[in-house]
């Protein structure tokens, strides 16, 4: 059987990108955190590894060329 | 001084380290084990992307506290998660087209347009030199920092001569090496896997040197990043939260750098140059569009700690831009101030090498060449061997390109900030991006329209950033950015059409991508794309469908001996040769006069095309083939006949699947008539058996009666009683095959009405009880309702229950038969049962039973009491009534005598009204 194709894939994974990226989704992370530095630097460094982890994910495991 | 000695010694070995990486990867490629052949190599040349301004840079940029600086890393993530996609679309136009670079790539989209590759290149000779510069200069201050920091921060060596300069002499050496590991060979589209190998090493190397320095700044300097971020907090100075308000531009300006860094990854000439043309095989970008993104995530997690630990630090610590070096060096460490700045050099370098010569090949082919082309005629004709001259052009192209670098930092100096400089290098990389994208997607983008676009976002470009930047700098006056030029204020450079709110960059990219795109689009819309376009176009737009088309796009006809004249003053003697060869297989006993075939044309210009660039090897074929060099309607036909074919072809499976599936219902169906037919057959012939058997046996009696008149009058009356059971046999038969016809063509018609269940259960039993009587067969009944009202015609519901109950006589047991019907109510439905005590109906025939004609043998093996009396058509008959009436009739497992077990339902109905329910009595 047939799954979805890498190209769907990575279309869904560079719109999560673009969610994550900019605003209005980064402006929920900018505020206070701890010692009074924005939450947004975390929030964007975490967004980033979540993001690397599900590329790398979908591509070492597709067979498509 | 002494330090000074050993940081120069530092460096210069260091460069002479990237000598022997460099020919070692040659050397290993020449062997035909390439060591760039690897996906991780290929993540690592990327990072080239991560130049100077990245390594001291972005701390510079974090130091103002906004988080601004990583979207110049998340565009690139954004940009490789789409290569799959798009990289690997130009890495595949690039490589059937021999296309060497991106100003040759976007020319080649518009019909080989010279125009338009020299556009290409100089905006990008223009826009790239000062990023060159400004790396540069990072190696001048890097070393000042490192060697001048006792003496409290000794700045730029602007006014000592350049012979003192280091700058000067690693633009030098750099161009050495450009020379000998970016021009060995004269065909551009061949990679440079030397260079590439040392590019990747360099960025090993700088990611190594900044972890080092995050690592030593946060662990060592401080306890941890607890630490340092409780002590930053706590520090008056330090004001800025890392929020968007800290980013120039709010939003807006978020956007806009996201959008800027996503382009300018795709559209820089050094990020081209190392995704597309040093590509080795398309399936690296797979694991380089997580790999690379990786490393960006890794060289940025320590910029923030770093900034602040800078600013924390306070005046010792200098400018932002040098917080990397000064940091390890305020802590009084020897070798990681000397490793971050080779770290450093690593990243300015690597950066300056590619640039280069992605600059230079543009240089050569998209400016020089072509203008040498128009002067051939005049001046080079009678030269026999131009290849000398082309790497001639390009290692002039290469000094020169490294020289306005150098004389860029001397003469700009220090105006700029690094970050500053790097995006105006952007935006100016950016207006490559809608002529490039648009014409990769879309069929419909036109020369003019691309011209007019670069054109367009290019002047948009210098307006509001490249010349307010000169002002900035002192060249002009002030007020050209205050009050605009010549006093006009909605022509101010920063605030265009009095535009505000956006920080510079934003504000450029917006205005000159509105031109860009709007010009391509716009124009496109009344200008006419000639054919050799339309065919680019189409080749560049369908790269993915059509890699297998090779055309020979060749019509025209020119000598062999032509054609090696033209490859040997351009290539030179060994390539030529080695192009020949490939032909020359066959027959070697060609002759020069002998025509070359449309395929070594169409090679020979792709050959031509890998080293002067297409606009050029266009321009050369067609000066030695005669006739129609190019049948371009041909060609177009040809694409068009390619995309129909593909499309015929889809529609034709689509249909060829459909008629499949068509084709299996109508075998099914033909299967299903068959067997009815069979089942017909098998049903005349049964009937003829049926009828007869009684018929026979009628006769055979007539004729004893008729021939012997002698016979006694008791056995004539024995005879004429088998003749009259027979007959009535022989009726009741025909009957009831009319039954079934009826049943089955659907013209039986039933008076359906409301009876009583009961009441037809009990008439039915008294109409059998003399023939069970004769056979004392013991029939019980057990009525669970005394009234069960259902809707069924009459005559047809006892001729049900009587066949139901014939069988069950008949089929009971020998031994003291029995036989018992029973009555009740389940669900909405009225249900009787008739049970008898014979040996019962294996479950495996209970379906059988309900086929025609069909018997159920009675007795043992060794005992058959043969066929039971009857037709074989009761039960279907019944069976067939009762589906009419809406009523179902099965076999069951036995409930109490163990025997045979049948089952009747209909629906249960309301009583009706007292009229009605006369009539049925008086039946």
């Amino acid at each position: 059987m047939q799954g979805p194709s890498l190209v769907s894939r990575l279309v869904s994974l560079t719109l999560l990108g673009l969610l994550f990226f900019i605003p209005p989704l980064v402006l929920l992370f900018d505020r206070p955190g701890s010692y009074g530095f924005s939450m947004l630097p975390i929030w964007l460094f975490a967004s980033w590894l979540v993001l690397i982890l599900l590329t790398a994910w979908v591509m070492e495991r597709s067979d498509e060329e | 001084m002494k330090n000074e000695l050993l940081v120069l010694f530092v460096a210069f070995s260091y460069l002479a380290l990237l000598f022997l990486i460099a020919a070692w990867g040659d050397k290993r490629a020449e062997q035909g084990r390439s060591v760039i052949n690897s996906s991780t190599v290929y993540a690592l040349s990327i990072a080239v992307y991560c130049t100077a301004w990245t390594f001291y840079g972005s701390v510079g940029r974090a130091a103002e506290a906004e988080p601004s600086f990583l979207l110049i890393y998340l565009g690139p993530t954004i940009a490789m998660l789409i290569g799959w996609m798009l990289i690997r679309k130009m890495v595949r136009i690039a490589r059937a087209q021999r296309l060497t670079s991106i100003a040759d790539f976007i020319s080649a989209r518009y019909g080989k347009s010279e125009g338009i590759g020299a556009l290409v290149a100089g905006i990008a000779v223009i826009g790239i030199i000062p990023y060159i510069a400004l790396q540069l200069k990072a190696i001048t201050v890097s070393f000042d920092v490192l060697t001048g920091y006792q003496m409290n921060g000794r700045q730029s060596g602007a006014n000592i001569s350049f012979l003192l300069d280091q700058s000067f002499w690693i633009s030098i050496v750099l161009a050495i090496f450009i020379i000998l590991f970016g021009t060995r060979q004269l065909d551009a589209s061949e990679r440079h896997e030397g260079m590439v190998t040392a590019i990747a090493f360099e960025s090993l190397i700088k990611l190594l040197a900044f972890m080092a320095v995050g690592i030593f700044v946060v662990f060592v300097m401080y306890g941890g990043p607890t630490d340092l971020f409780a002590q930053a907090a706590a520090h008056p100075d330090i004001a800025g939260t890392f929020g968007m308000a800290n980013v120039p531009g709010g939003a807006a300006g978020w956007v806009g750098l996201l959008l800027l860094a996503t382009l300018a990854f795709l559209t820089l000439p050094r990020q081209f140059q190392v995704l597309v043309v040093e590509n080795v095989d398309e399936r690296h970008i797979k694991r380089a569009s997580w790999l690379f993104p990786l490393y960006l995530l890794a060289i940025n997690i320590f910029v923030i700690p770093v900034a602040l630990a800078g600013l924390l630090l306070g005046e010792a610590a200098g400018a932002p831009d040098s917080f990397v070096l000064t940091l390890p060096l305020s802590a009084g460490l020897e070798y990681l101030p000397l490793l971050v700045f080779i770290g450093g050099l690593s990243a300015a370098t690597s950066m300056v090498i590619v640039e280069t010569i992605a600059l230079s090949t543009m240089i050569s082919n998209q400016l020089v060449m072509p203008v040498l082309l128009r002067w051939r005629r005049l001046h080079l004709d009678q030269t026999s061997d131009l290849s000398g001259w082309l790497l001639s052009i390009r290692r002039v192209a290469i000094i020169l390109i490294l020289l306005l670098g150098y004389l860029y930092v001397a003469l700009i100096g220090d105006s700029y900030s690094l970050v500053t400089i790097g995006l105006v290098s952007f935006a100016a990389a950016a207006q490559f991006a809608p002529a490039l994208l648009l014409g990769m997607f879309w069929r419909g983008a036109t020369r003019t329209a691309a011209a007019a676009g670069l054109i367009g976002g290019f002047i948009i470009w210098c307006h509001t950033l490249l010349i307010p930047g000169f002002a900035q700098s002192g060249w002009l006056p002030l007020t050209l950015i205050t009050e605009g030029p010549w006093g006009i204020e909605w022509l101010r450079p920063y605030q265009l059409f009095g535009l505000t709110g956006l920080d510079i960059h934003t504000h450029a990219l917006f205005w000159s991508m509105l031109v860009n795109v709007g010009l391509i689009l716009l124009v496109s819309q009344f200008t006419r794309q000639t054919n050799l376009e339309q065919t680019q176009a189409a080749l560049f737009t369908q790269a993915f469908s059509q890699d297998r088309l090779h055309t020979n796009l060749w019509q025209g006809h020119t000598s062999r001996g032509e054609l090696r004249q033209l490859l040997t003053r351009y290539l030179g003697p060994v390539a030529t040769q080695r192009f020949f060869k490939a032909f020359n297989d066959a027959d070697k006993n060609i002759k020069d006069e002998a025509p070359a075939s449309p395929d070594m044309v169409s090679r020979a210009e792709k050959q031509l095309a890998g080293a002067l660039g297409s606009s050029s090897a266009r321009v050369l074929i067609n000066s030695v083939v005669r006739g129609e060099a190019l049948d371009i309607q041909a060609v177009l036909s040809i694409l068009d006949t390619t995309s129909q074919t593909l499309e015929y072809n889809r529609r034709l499976e689509q249909k060829s699947n459909e008629l499949a599936r068509i084709g299996n219902e109508l075998r099914a169906a033909n299967d299903r008539l068959r067997e009815l037919d069979k089942l017909k057959d098998e049903f005349v012939a049964m009937v003829s058996h049926e009828l007869r058997t009684p018929l026979t046996s009628i006769r055979a009696f007539a004729e004893i009666l008729k021939d012997n008149q002698g016979i006694p009058i008791e056995k004539q009356q024995h005879f004429l009683e088998v003749i009259v059971r027979e007959s009535e046999r022989l009726s009741r038969l025909i009957e009831e095959i009319l039954d079934l016809a009826r049943l089955e063509s659907g013209r039986m018609t039933l008076k359906p009405q409301h009876i009583d269940l009961a009441a037809a259960v009990k008439q039915s039993i008294d109409a059998v009880t003399r023939l069970y009587e004769e056979r004392n067969v013991e029939l019980t009944l057990q009525l669970d309702i005394d009234v069960a009202w259902v809707i069924a015609d009459v005559d047809r519901l006892q001729q049900v229950l009587i066949n139901l109950l014939e069988n069950a006589r008949k089929f009971a047991a020998e031994d003291q038969p029995k036989v018992h019907v029973s009555l009740t109510a389940r669900g909405d439905q009225y249900r009787v049962r008739v049970e008898d005590n014979g040996t019962g109906i294996p479950v495996d025939h209970r379906d059988r039973v309900f086929e025609k004609f069909h018997q159920v043998e009675q007795g043992s093996k060794e005992q058959p009491r043969g066929r039971p009396k009857g037709t074989g058509l009761g039960l279907p008959i019944c069976r067939g009534i009762l589906t009419h009436l809406g009523g179902k009739l099965w076999v069951d497992d036995p409930e109490k005598l163990g025997g045979a077990s049948l089952i009747m339902e209909l629906a249960q109905t309301e009583a009706p009204d007292q009229q009605a329910s006369e009539t049925i009595n008086e039946h």
